[in-house]
């Protein structure tokens, strides 16, 4: 049964995160303009974060493809509407499928490894060896992280599309006899920028929002090692929920331009 | 008199107040650490040692109280003159903090990025910090791969490497076996020579207090409950008091 006593807490202790995290997206945005710039950090975790996830993200993206293109097929082809396929699954993965799966992805691998690298970084007390070090921690591992990632979704977003268009036109060459230079054509044929903005546009709010939440759920970590886990796990609940939420503002608002 | 150089407080605490919640952990704690000392503070585990040099390095802020280091008041300097004040001071943490993605060489040139120098400075800096530590040929090795000792080395060659003016040492011999410990005391007391600087050390190891210590302090919930040479306060015939030396 609820405790209906507890609920306001609840409601308190939720609302206090959400101002604290505002709190923190701020000091970055602040931090973010002031000097000195950490170039190679920013390079370093531009490395970490699209490097190191493109083989996830292009296997993530080919068989969501292939899988995609294998089930709408017997369903297009009832009502005779086959060639329908590669203006369809373009159409949805570029402007929908694609952008949130990969964000996903990214949420579980990047936003969970940041909460656990700079929670550990809490807990062992090497973030506070920096602060008295004279350096800015934030700067050093906030802003940096929160830019990595913001850059590199997107990238990794347009990656991921390119691959799973790749497994679905590998579908429709052997199955349907659609030579990859057709499917192409039909791609291209299909897609017009207004779908192509928008969905690049919301995978820079999704970048952010998990670098940020990442860094926010680490670099606030208490409770030693099980802060860490903790940290680590929120880190991913929170992005993925701050995804669907951004995915329903930017559809709502695409909506309302186009 | 030659003692007149030695009052000059290097660090003058006042009254310090600091609460979590209704738990009250420095309750009006006064000291001053001078010039060229090695002071040691000792307490029981949560007796506050810790938070007091959290708010001694403006990783916490007191509930009341004044804090200066070398004539400045810590609340009242703003973030960038509390980072210049910081570079002044070199603090050994509990479980050496060391960088774990970074070489023990991106460890030690960490501190020295504020100062902008050239790279063969830096070259030497940290050839010379190593050294003082016996450590060289660990520059390239990743902490990972250094035992417990040898992190505390590099851990105490990074409070170092900027020549500060006062080192604080939190815990300095805690988790090492007695040979290291005693290692790790030894390098202590020849860095006090070698750099002359103030030195605040944060320890319940009696063995080490013994060693170091020019004066200490013992500090019992939350206050300084006495003050005095190794000696002094090793033969005291207060209950509380004993209970640290049995």
């Amino acid at each position: 049964m609820i405790n209906l006593i507890q609920i306001p807490d609840k409601f308190r202790t939720f609302f206090i995160e959400i101002g604290e995290l505002s709190y923190f997206a701020g000091r970055f945005f602040k931090e973010l303009f002031s000097r000195p710039f950490e170039y190679k950090e920013l390079i370093r975790q531009c490395y970490n974060v699209g490097n190191r996830s493109l083989l996830l993200v292009g296997v993530t993206g080919f068989i969501l493809g292939l899988v995609f293109t294998i089930q709408s097929r017997p369903t297009l082809m009832e009502f005779g509407a086959e060639s329908w396929i590669p203006s369809m699954v373009s159409i949805s993965i570029v402007r929908e499928i694609g952008p949130v799966i990969i964000a996903l992805i990214c949420a579980g691998r990047i936003s969970s490894g940041i909460g656990a690298e700079l929670g550990s970084m809490r807990v062992t007390e090497q973030i506070d060896a920096m602060e008295v070090s004279g350096t800015n921690p934030f700067k050093y591992l906030v802003v940096t992280r929160i830019l990595a990632t913001t850059l590199m979704v997107p990238l990794l977003v347009i990656f991921g599309d390119a691959v799973a268009l790749l497994g679905s036109a590998l579908v429709e060459n052997m199955k349907g006899d659609v030579s990859f230079l057709l499917y192409i054509n039909q791609v291209f044929n299909a897609l017009e920028f207004s779908d192509l903005i928008p969905a690049t546009s919301k995978s820079f709010f999704f970048g952010f929002a998990i670098g940020l939440v990442g860094s926010f759920k680490g670099y606030n970590c208490k409770k030693g090692t099980v802060g860490v886990g903790e940290a680590s796990n929120t880190a991913v609940v929170y992005t993925s929920m701050l995804v669907f939420i951004i995915d329903f503002i930017a559809v709502f608002l695409t909506d309302l331009v186009y | 008199m030659n003692d007149s150089k030695k009052i000059v407080p290097m660090i003058k605490i006042r009254d310090v107040r600091k609460s979590f919640g209704d738990n009250h952990v420095l309750n009006g704690f006064s000291m001053e650490l001078r010039l060229g000392e090695n002071l040691v503070i000792m307490g029981k585990s949560g007796s506050g040692k810790s938070v007091m040099i959290k708010c001694l390095v403006g990783l916490m802020q007191p509930d009341e109280g004044s804090i200066e280091i070398m004539s400045k008041k810590i609340m009242e300097l703003d973030q960038k003159e509390l980072n210049n004040l910081r570079t002044e001071i070199g603090f050994l943490f509990q479980g050496s903090a060391l960088y774990d993605s970074m070489t023990v060489r991106e460890n030690l040139e960490f501190p020295l990025r504020k100062n902008k120098l050239d790279p063969v400075e830096v070259e030497k800096l940290v050839f010379q910090a190593l050294q003082s530590v016996g450590l060289t040929e660990a520059i390239d090795l990743m902490p990972n791969e250094l035992s417990g000792g040898m992190k505390r080395r590099v851990a105490l060659a990074r409070a170092i490497i900027l020549h500060p003016k006062i080192i604080i040492y939190d815990e300095p011999t805690t988790g090492l076996d007695p040979i290291t410990a005693k290692e790790i005391i030894e390098l202590m007391r020849n860095i006090q020579k070698k750099y002359g600087a103030s030195s605040l050390i944060i320890t319940h190891d009696v063995d080490c207090a013994r060693v170091i210590a020019n004066r200490m302090i013992l500090l019992i919930d939350g206050v300084n409950y006495a003050e005095g040479t190794f000696e002094e306060i090793s033969t005291s015939k207060d209950k509380n008091i004993q209970a640290f030396f049995k």
